[in-house]
């Protein structure tokens, strides 16, 4: 799987791709990939204010319910509705139409804490 | 695991690992005046002869011989003979929870059933495998709605039972969920819609209302319904006397319904143990509290049950859980699934029917406070000393309610049921006018 180079990673297997002052949010291929098929997303209403690393909602595969956590600071300002009517599609394209939710950053400097698409190449094993 | 207590040498192991010198030194930091410093005064050991013999002796004291019109959450029905039956097998009576679908189905299929029969008599898409009871229920479904509706208030209604709001007020003091209580009509004891309306905003998550109400007063489920949607939030409908549901529409204009179903088969002991029910809208069934059962395929393809969302259970979720309730009442409910069964609809209906014209035929030789519409209870005036009077007939009487509403002064809560008498009734009937007439002529004279 092709992981953007313009994305950046955390080690809770997260992405996050900013333009401007908004950061999208999204779970990896591999994050995905290890859940297995994913039956429904828990996501913050628009409005509710997330921490870099905190708790924002919450993944359901068959197998397990996985926490997602915020790469990034900021509020929520809209959810991927996508998600609602088909968590399936986290599965099939979880860089693209299944991203989580768009963030207004509250401090654009916390992408530094952040992986590159190279180190989380190697964080995870694959190149 | 064998349940035996700890040999003196075990303990003294234990201890020795602590680092303690005795048992007592595991309860040094409690306040010495909660210290009782001597054993439980409780009797050495009795034969199984000496044991019988003792709750033979208790039994007789209790009110056998009595006719009761207590009602206020916990009513005497007729419980049918089949039900004690079914519940005694050893199939049902010593089986864990059924989380090995392929050696329970047969738990799993009675739940199910459970489930089902919930829907069908709350007019509701899901129900789970039963509470407690309906008092833990409420603030179930009260947390449920902050999920739901991400806000936090909770609106309930003077007219729900009281000792409920106690246990609502128990879940909510630490969890940021402020409660705020809404007045019935003092004339027909129902809720008060326009107080309803008022306290109502976008914070408010739920409002909370039982119908029959506490007084027994049938509500406008409609009308509350509409209100709280109106400001966003959801209708919680309470129920405490099932059968009431025999003929009532069902609350389908809720969104939560909570309720007790001791009613159905279950027996007052004291008090407990009963059991709940939550049901609610299938948009909602991811955060309902406990357990599910549902309908799925085996290898072969046959119908077969499972527990099923168990995701949102504390066994796996941990602290994210949707709740502390991690088990369900299973062979408590499985009392009402059996009651349910021999029943039926139709003969639900005419159980309920039943009720209604004996509380019907009660309340009229009586002084109701509330004029309200009522199933098979309802408030009158009449002071405390009725009730001494009633004992002599052998008779006990209703529920004083000043004890929760201190401007409801000598009133009472009378219920019956299908199991009351006409004769009891007659002498009810008579004992309440005998009372009554002095305390009118002391109100005379003041």
């Amino acid at each position: 799987m092709n992981y953007p180079e313009n994305f950046h990673y955390t080690k809770e297997h997260e992405w996050v791709s900013v333009e401007g002052d908004v950061g999208t949010i999204g779970i990896t291929d591999h994050a995905q990939h290890e859940l297995g098929d994913i039956v429904y997303v828990d996501l913050p209403r628009a409005g509710t204010s997330v921490t870099q690393g905190k708790t924002i909602g919450s993944v359901e595969s068959v197998k397990a319910v996985s926490d997602i956590y915020s790469p990034v600071s900021g509020e929520v300002i809209e959810a991927n509705q996508v998600l609602a009517e088909a968590p399936e599609k986290l599965n099939d394209d979880p860089h693209g139409v299944a991203w989580l939710v768009k963030i207004r950053l509250a401090s654009p400097e916390e992408i530094k804490n952040l992986l590159s698409a190279a180190d989380y190449r190697t964080y995870i094993g694959v190149e | 695991m064998r349940y035996l207590p700890k040999s003196d040498s075990e303990r003294r192991q234990m201890l020795d690992a602590c680092g303690l010198g005795s048992t007592e030194d595991l309860f040094s930091q409690l306040p010495e005046e909660a210290r009782l410093h001597r054993p439980l005064r409780l009797d050495p050991g009795k034969s199984e002869y000496e044991i019988v013999d003792w709750f033979r002796a208790r039994g007789s004291e209790t009110a056998l011989g009595y006719a009761s019109f207590l009602g206020a959450g916990v009513y005497n029905h007729f419980r049918p003979v089949m039900v004690d039956t079914v519940v005694s097998r050893g199939e049902f009576l010593t089986s864990y929870t059924p989380y090995q679908a392929e050696i329970s189905q047969g738990t799993l299929t009675t739940i199910f059933e459970f489930q089902t029969m919930i829907c069908q008599l709350t007019g509701m898409e899901v129900a789970n495998a039963s509470m407690y009871d309906g008092s833990t229920a409420v603030p179930e479904a009260a947390m449920m709605a902050v999920r739901i509706t991400g806000r936090h208030k909770i609106l309930v209604a003077r007219s729900v039972h009281p000792e409920y709001r106690e246990v609502l007020k128990t879940y909510c003091q630490h969890q940021a969920m402020p409660i705020d209580e809404v007045a019935f009509d003092p004339r027909q004891g129902s809720l008060q819609l326009a107080d309803t309306d008022a306290k109502l905003s976008d914070e408010v998550a739920a409002v909370i209302i039982q119908s029959p109400n506490f007084f027994g007063i049938v509500e406008e489920v409609k009308a509350a319904a509409d209100l709280a949607h109106r400001h966003g939030a959801l209708l919680v409908v309470v129920f405490t006397e099932a059968v009431a549901l025999g003929l009532l529409e069902p609350p389908r204009e809720a969104d939560i319904v909570a309720g007790e179903l001791q009613s159905f088969a279950i027996p007052p002991s004291y008090g407990g143990p009963f059991a709940g029910i939550i049901a609610t809208r299938e948009k909602y069934i991811r955060q309902i509290p406990g357990r599910l059962v549902g309908e799925t395929k085996d290898a072969n393809g046959n119908r077969a049950f499972c527990l099923t969302l168990s995701t949102r259970e504390q066994h796996i979720r941990r602290e994210k859980a949707t709740s502390n309730i991690c088990t369900n009442q299973a062979l408590i409910a499985l009392m009402a699934t059996v009651f349910m069964t021999v029943y039926g609809r139709e003969g639900l209906r005419e159980l309920a029917r039943q009720n209604l014209s004996k509380a019907h035929y009660l309340a009229r030789g009586l002084n109701r406070r509330f004029g309200g519409a009522f199933f098979n209870e309802f408030v009158i005036e009449a002071p405390e000393s009725l009730n001494e009077e009633l004992l002599r007939e052998r008779i006990i009487g209703g529920v004083p309610l000043a004890r929760w509403y201190p401007e409801l002064q000598d009133t009472m809560l009378v219920c019956a049921t299908e199991i009351t008498r006409r004769e009891h009734m007659d002498t009810f009937q008579r004992v309440a006018r005998a009372v009554s007439e002095p305390v009118l002529a002391e109100g005379a004279r003041r």
